[in-house]
């Protein structure tokens, strides 16, 4: 902006100048303690990893690495704790992502293909259909948590991946998303569609699919970050060990924390990290885009 | 809101709809009337038989003075979540907008704690201040600080604070900044020729014109602190100690998985169904009206 004003800014310049470069450096300050803090907690569980378990039982905080870390990340992978059931880490991570990438796929091909017979279709009832999904928006599955176990348990889903994924693969957010983008498609290339002898599914094929991959990119890591953190549902649905998952599974290694193994809840705590926090870093174009635009 | 060239037919837009509407009906409506169902009934300790007893179990459970409390923590964590949550994410994001380098690096630094789980975050605060094996904990003790977050209901509910603001940051300072790179620079610049400095200019400027951001996330901020922070809780006190750290969510866990009262626990789902209508209606008439600059 001083560039822009010569004339103004000109009697001044230098003071402008300086306080100019000391805003920057604070800035810069505040930024990086800000950056430092995030990282604080993830620091010392990567640290705390590579460490033995008596060193972090005895509350010598270690602030750098150890020589541990190879022989902890196997223990985890192949057996988990020593202290419980003994679910390998490597089970639990397989259970995340099988969640996680069908909760994200399910609902990416469900919330599409309605959100296109809404947006291109006229049919009896078409509104009621689109509120019917709205409205799921005011019920998210922590405000029903018991009849919602009931009704999974009655359809004998209890410690199955049905079980587990099929409740939460309805998407009201994924539908309006799809249908406002849906809205924006030009009627002239419906037109140039129908004219050419194109009938809906291979318009849908076509065009709209090749269109949407923004979209359906941008939602991959919003609902993948979701499906892989689900928390409460399979605490919940889930009891049996096969089915487990790694965010349960540390916190189930916690336990009483008289004997816990803290150097493998650790290791385990960094693997669960990995996989939701790589997507975002990797994804950042997509994803910025689609968190911002999804939920105005 | 309509196209004006569509395709025809009936059958193939019923079967394209046919997945979602399904689940939505089995898997939401049909649990959301049951809980609605529940709530006016009443079943005897050995679950052998069940009554109608119309209002009662609202009565009971506002008559409760344990479910007052969880009320009032929920209210005190969500308030203070949301606001430590927005306070921090507004300083970073307007701080980021500023022409500096490195700024790509610093959003890429900023946003990754949005893909940590609640319950995660929870294990990750448990290595901070953890009385025995955390850092900080132990600093706290070690200062003559008796810090015992298992024991001490203030401090529990100060680690789960934390810990919930903490992944709710990222968040929030995304949308501050693309809130504040949507603000035209013209208003910017008029802003600066008339000599404000920095700090007048954003209070009286740019602070009122992000009003629809601010508002925005303060609606998602407080649906987050209620609905989403269970795996915190759970991992963290397990609304310990003494309840002091118990929210509604919580509560109704425990009331339908722990306790198996049926009647309390539907009473308590329909009070939160009214609690996320409330919040969504908010957000869809207030926001989209009344927040114009």
């Amino acid at each position: 902006m001083p560039q822009a004003l010569p004339a103004i800014a000109a009697p001044d310049a230098a003071a402008s100048e300086a306080r100019r470069a000391r805003a920057d450096w604070l800035t810069h300050a505040i930024l990086l303690l800000g950056v430092a803090l995030f990282a604080l907690p993830i620091w010392l569980v990567l640290v705390g990893s590579t460490h033995d378990a008596a060193t972090i039982g005895r509350g010598d905080v270690p602030l750098l690495p150890g020589a541990e870390g190879p022989a902890n990340y196997a223990a985890v992978w192949t057996q988990g704790d020593t202290r419980r059931a003994q679910v390998a880490v490597s089970t639990m991570m397989f259970n995340s992502a099988v969640m996680a990438l069908l909760i994200t796929l399910g609902k990416i091909a469900i919330s599409i293909v309605s959100a296109y017979a809404v947006a291109f279709f006229s049919f009896p009832g078409r509104m009621l259909c689109f509120w019917a999904i709205f409205i799921t928006l005011m019920l998210p599955v922590e405000v029903r948590i018991f009849p919602t176990f009931q009704v999974v348990s009655d359809l004998g889903l209890v410690n199955t991946y049905t079980g587990l994924i099929l409740p939460l693969i309805a998407s009201a957010t994924a539908t309006l998303l799809f249908r406002q983008f849906f809205l924006t498609i030009p009627d002239e290339l419906v037109e140039a569609a129908k004219m050419d002898g194109a009938g809906p599914m291979r318009f849908f094929k076509d065009v709209v699919l090749p269109l949407s991959t923004t979209n359906i990119a941008a939602l991959f890591v919003i609902l993948f970050v979701y499906g892989w953190n689900q928390y409460l549902w399979p605490l919940l649905i889930t009891t049996s060990a096969e089915v487990e998952t790694i965010v349960i599974g540390i916190v189930k290694m916690i336990g009483a924390e008289a004997d816990t193994e803290w150097n493998r809840v650790m290791a385990t705590t960094v693997l669960a990290l990995l996989p939701p926090v790589a997507v975002v870093i990797l994804m950042q174009r997509w994803f910025v885009k689609g968190l911002v635009e999804t939920e105005k | 809101m309509r196209r004006k060239v569509i395709f025809s037919g009936t059958a193939l837009p019923y079967a394209l709809l046919a997945p979602q509407l399904a689940i939505t009906v089995v898997f939401f409506f049909w649990p959301a009337a049951e809980a609605v169902w529940y709530s006016f009934l009443r079943q005897d300790a050995f679950g052998i038989s069940t009554q109608f007893v119309g209002l009662e179990n609202f009565e009971d459970l506002f008559a409760d003075p344990l479910y007052l409390q969880v009320v009032r923590n929920t209210l005190v964590f969500s308030l203070a979540v949301t606001a430590l949550a927005m306070a921090v994410a507004l300083l970073l994001a307007v701080l980021a907008d500023r022409h500096i380098r490195g700024r790509e690096t610093y959003r890429t630094l900023l946003i990754w704690p949005y893909a940590v789980a609640p319950a995660v975050a929870a294990v990750l605060y448990i290595f901070l201040f953890h009385p025995n094996i955390g850092l900080l904990g132990r600093a706290l003790n070690g200062m003559g600080i008796a810090w015992d977050y298992r024991l001490n209901g203030d401090q529990a509910m100060l680690v789960v604070v934390l810990a919930a603001a903490w992944k709710q940051v990222s968040y929030n300072f995304l949308f501050f900044l693309a809130g504040l790179q949507s603000i035209p620079k013209s208003v910017l610049e008029a802003a600066a020729i008339d000599g404000a400095r920095p700090v007048r200019r954003f209070w009286t400027v740019v602070f009122p014109l992000l009003s629809p951001t601010t508002f925005f996330l303060l609606v998602i901020n407080l649906t987050y602190a209620f609905f989403d922070t269970f795996g915190i809780i759970d991992a963290l006190t397990k609304g310990g100690p003494a309840n002091a750290t118990q929210t509604l969510i919580y509560r109704a866990y425990i009331d339908g998985r722990v306790n198996l009262d049926l009647g309390s626990s539907s009473a308590q789902s329909v009070a939160l169904m009214v609690a996320v209508m409330a919040l969504t209606l908010v957000q869809f008439r207030f926001i989209e009206r009344k927040v114009h600059y």
